[in-house]
């Protein structure tokens, strides 16, 4: 049967098994959004900007695995669109976005809301796709899913100029695809899996270090079974975290810049670093000349250019990290070597001596609300369960060191791209992946500003968020550099006006609520996890001077921590 | 360190700007880039010359494998490989430069392939340096104009990148 280009997209839709989009409508997509209309197969979510659409999505992708699904028009529809392809361009989150263009016959007369799209996008996807033909739509879209969500994942930018979602076409989706160009790898080599394996066995202070990537590759399981059976430390990125459970005593917390000293002290004094899904980013890293001295590296990684990019390493192994994992594990189970008990137990003593600084320390009488206090109380209310997402920031590094995050999935924010603004739309994508379960939002006064219209979209889909406004009055990290590097000077990062943040909430139909003391605070988290079925905005006037401790300064090694 | 990568990529448009993209994010250094069609129209056969130590190479050669319209490449100064230019160049060709000229055509294997009252054009391949020395060879004469195709590598012996 001949269906319309429009009509053709909804089918491709749901031959991937999609059931939201997030998007918004305008002249270039409106045939598409007349097939939308015409079925409910596939669900759409109005948001208020684009750029919430491509974060809702994201989030949606990162607490499913599935990749999200975004549609705007052409033009600024396009543009709003890119700091959230962006955003999931550098934490690989599998997406694929939908740009409406102009019809082909203007395409290059600078027509109305016309961009090149595909030019614009270019350096933020991992491919995209100017649909020329009717025809082709089917393929591209089986083309682009493919490639999203397989190898190292990514966003991919579908863009369809206007006149051809009214074409008709038989319609009939690709069974098989054919790339002659992509093959990721898949496997590991069996003689380097060999090599790194005798090489953790022969460690005498051995660290594993892992990243979003075991997130990514759904590899938590296989990792737990790994780090047990070695009975090694491990510490995870800001985007690892969740892979091994946070309260598991192997973990040593997240590392890098606001890491833990046991993580970053742990790092430069291995003598064998087994990194697995992680890239080795200056914000882990510090000053790559100061690096893990006496680290021999074993480097597992879907992408081989992740590989001795920033960092040499000694045993590069290119694959899925669960497919490694699995070799890795079955290697230990056959071989009769065991880690060297005496030196792991002298290197976990060491260990607990680097511990025992309890570099996350803070006072935890303050009348006033301290940043970190909200977070652990935030934790113990909701035992450790909820979703939390997260926009940029202080407060960002807050939620990573104290909520521990004990399964994967449940810590969503932008690490690489580091978007403000993320935070709440990312949260709807979660909470309409997740209907059931608790998602909290932990945001900054400045950042949830940034896409604060997204407010409105919670309340036309009763998505009810806890958002968790850390008010400091401030743009917290952009006051705690100038503070110690600019003598002080705060220049611009001052949010001295703001709107009254319960009042706004409650003028979207949502709860309000303004958190000023200590005392008050278990209570107002309580309070919000109660109205199961609103969106609870918690405004925590908190510290004004309040910094994140431990910190690596730039130009500093892992060891040479700034602590509190 | 120079380096000549031969790559097969899709023949499609916006597979060169990917390529060419690519450098300029990641701030690599492009010397010449050459790109046409081959014997399957399908196919594009690019020859890019760069320059930079063992590691930016290496992450060139992996950042390129990485592009989906990329089929196959291959870095040529790994092994034995010839390379050529083509140069089109049309000089002044008046009184002694006119026989001049014709004597330095003739020394570098060129061909002057137009002619008018007052100049000549010469087509000359081979190496970048025989090029380069041609041009110096040049330089009493006044040169018009000069165009030069980048460089074009292939392997020596039975190597093939397809």
């Amino acid at each position: 049967m001949e269906l319309t280009g429009a009509e053709i997209i909804i089918e491709c839709l749901k031959a991937e098994d999609v059931d939201y989009v997030f998007g918004y409508p305008g002249g270039a997509v409106l045939h598409i959004y007349d097939a939308f209309h015409k079925q409910d197969d596939v669900k759409h979510i109005l948001v208020r900007h684009e750029q919430g659409a491509t974060h809702a999505a994201d989030g949606y992708a990162r607490s499913t695995g599935k990749p999200g699904v975004v549609l705007v028009t052409s033009g600024p529809g396009a543009t709003n669109a890119v700091t959230g392809i962006a955003t999931a361009y550098m934490d690989s989150i599998p997406m694929i976005v939908i740009t409406g263009q102009v019809p082909k016959p203007l395409i290059g007369n600078d027509a109305f809301q016309e961009v090149d799209s595909v030019g614009i996008t270019r350096p933020i996807v991992k491919h995209n796709f100017l649909i020329e033909d009717v025809k082709d739509i089917a393929r591209v879209f089986k083309q682009a899913f493919f490639v999203a969500t397989t190898g190292r994942p990514g966003p991919v930018v579908i863009d369809i100029p206007k006149d051809i979602t009214a074409h008709k076409v038989d319609f009939k989706y690709p069974e098989e695809i054919n790339m002659r160009s992509y093959n990721p790898t898949s496997k590991g080599h069996p003689g380097q899996i060999k090599r790194a394996v005798d090489i953790v066995l022969g460690a005498e202070r051995p660290m594993i270090y892992t990243g979003g990537g075991v997130i990514l590759g759904n590899g938590s399981e296989q990792l737990r079974k790994f780090t047990k059976k070695l009975g090694y430390p491990i510490t995870q990125t800001l985007m690892g975290l969740g892979a091994f459970p946070a309260t598991d005593r192997q973990s040593l917390g997240m590392l890098g810049m606001h890491g833990t000293y046991e993580a970053n002290m742990g790092m430069h004094h291995c003598d064998v670093m087994i990194a697995i899904g992680a890239r080795f980013d200056d914000r882990v890293t510090g000053n790559l000349e100061k690096f893990c001295p006496d680290a021999t590296i074993i480097h597992v990684d879907v992408d081989p250019a992740s590989i001795s990019k920033n960092v040499r390493v000694d045993v590069p192994i290119v694959g899925e990290v669960v497919q490694v994992l699995d070799n890795f594990n079955k290697a230990l189970e056959q071989t009769d070597r065991t880690p060297n008990a005496a030196a792991l137990e002298k290197w976990w003593n060491q260990i607990d001596e680097w511990r025992s600084q309890d570099c996350l320390k803070y006072d935890r009488d303050s009348e006033t609300i301290k940043p970190q206090f909200v977070i652990e109380k935030m934790y113990e209310v909701t035992k450790g369960e909820a979703f939390v997402t997260s926009d940029v920031g202080q407060h960002q590094m807050y939620a990573a060191q104290y909520y521990g995050f004990d399964e994967p999935r449940r810590w969503i924010n932008s690490g690489g791209l580091g978007t403000m603004g993320f935070g709440l739309p990312s949260a709807m994508g979660v909470q309409l992946a997740h209907p059931d379960d608790l998602v909290m939002c932990v945001t900054g006064e400045s950042s949830i500003q940034m896409c604060i219209q997204e407010l409105a979209t919670c309340t036309q889909y009763g998505l009810p968020l806890k958002i968790i406004n850390l008010n400091n009055g401030y743009m917290g990290m952009v006051r705690q550099w100038q503070e110690f590097f600019y003598d002080k000077r705060y220049s611009n990062s001052h949010m001295d006006v703001q709107p009254d943040f319960s009042k706004l909430a409650e003028a979207y139909g949502h709860v309000g609520l303004k958190i000023e003391k200590s005392v008050d605070v278990v209570p107002a988290l309580e309070e919000a996890i109660v109205q199961k079925d609103r969106l609870v905005f918690l405004d925590f006037i908190t510290d004004q001077e309040e910094n994140v401790y431990p910190m690596i300064p730039a130009g500093a090694g892992m060891n040479e921590m700034i602590l509190v | 360190m120079r380096h000549i990568i031969s790559i097969l990529l899709e023949n499609e448009s916006g597979a060169l700007s990917r390529v060419a993209g690519l450098f300029s994010a990641r701030a690599y250094n492009i010397e010449s880039l050459t790109v046409a069609p081959t014997d399957d129209s399908t196919l594009s056969r690019m020859t890019i010359v760069t320059s930079g130590t063992e590691e930016i190479i290496e992450q060139i050669n992996k950042q390129l494998n990485k592009l989906v319209d990329v089929v196959k490449l291959n870095d040529l100064t790994q092994d034995a490989h010839i390379e050529r230019e083509l140069m089109l160049i049309k000089v002044q060709a008046t009184n002694e430069a006119r026989d001049e000229v014709k004597r330095l055509v003739e020394i570098f294997r060129g061909r002057i392939i137009d002619v008018t009252d007052t100049t000549y054009t010469i087509e000359i391949t081979g190496n970048g340096e025989k090029l380069d020395a041609f041009v110096e060879a040049l330089s009493a004469i006044t040169i018009h104009e000069v165009v030069r195709s980048g460089l074009l590598g292939i392997s020596r012996g039975d190597r093939v990148l397809s």
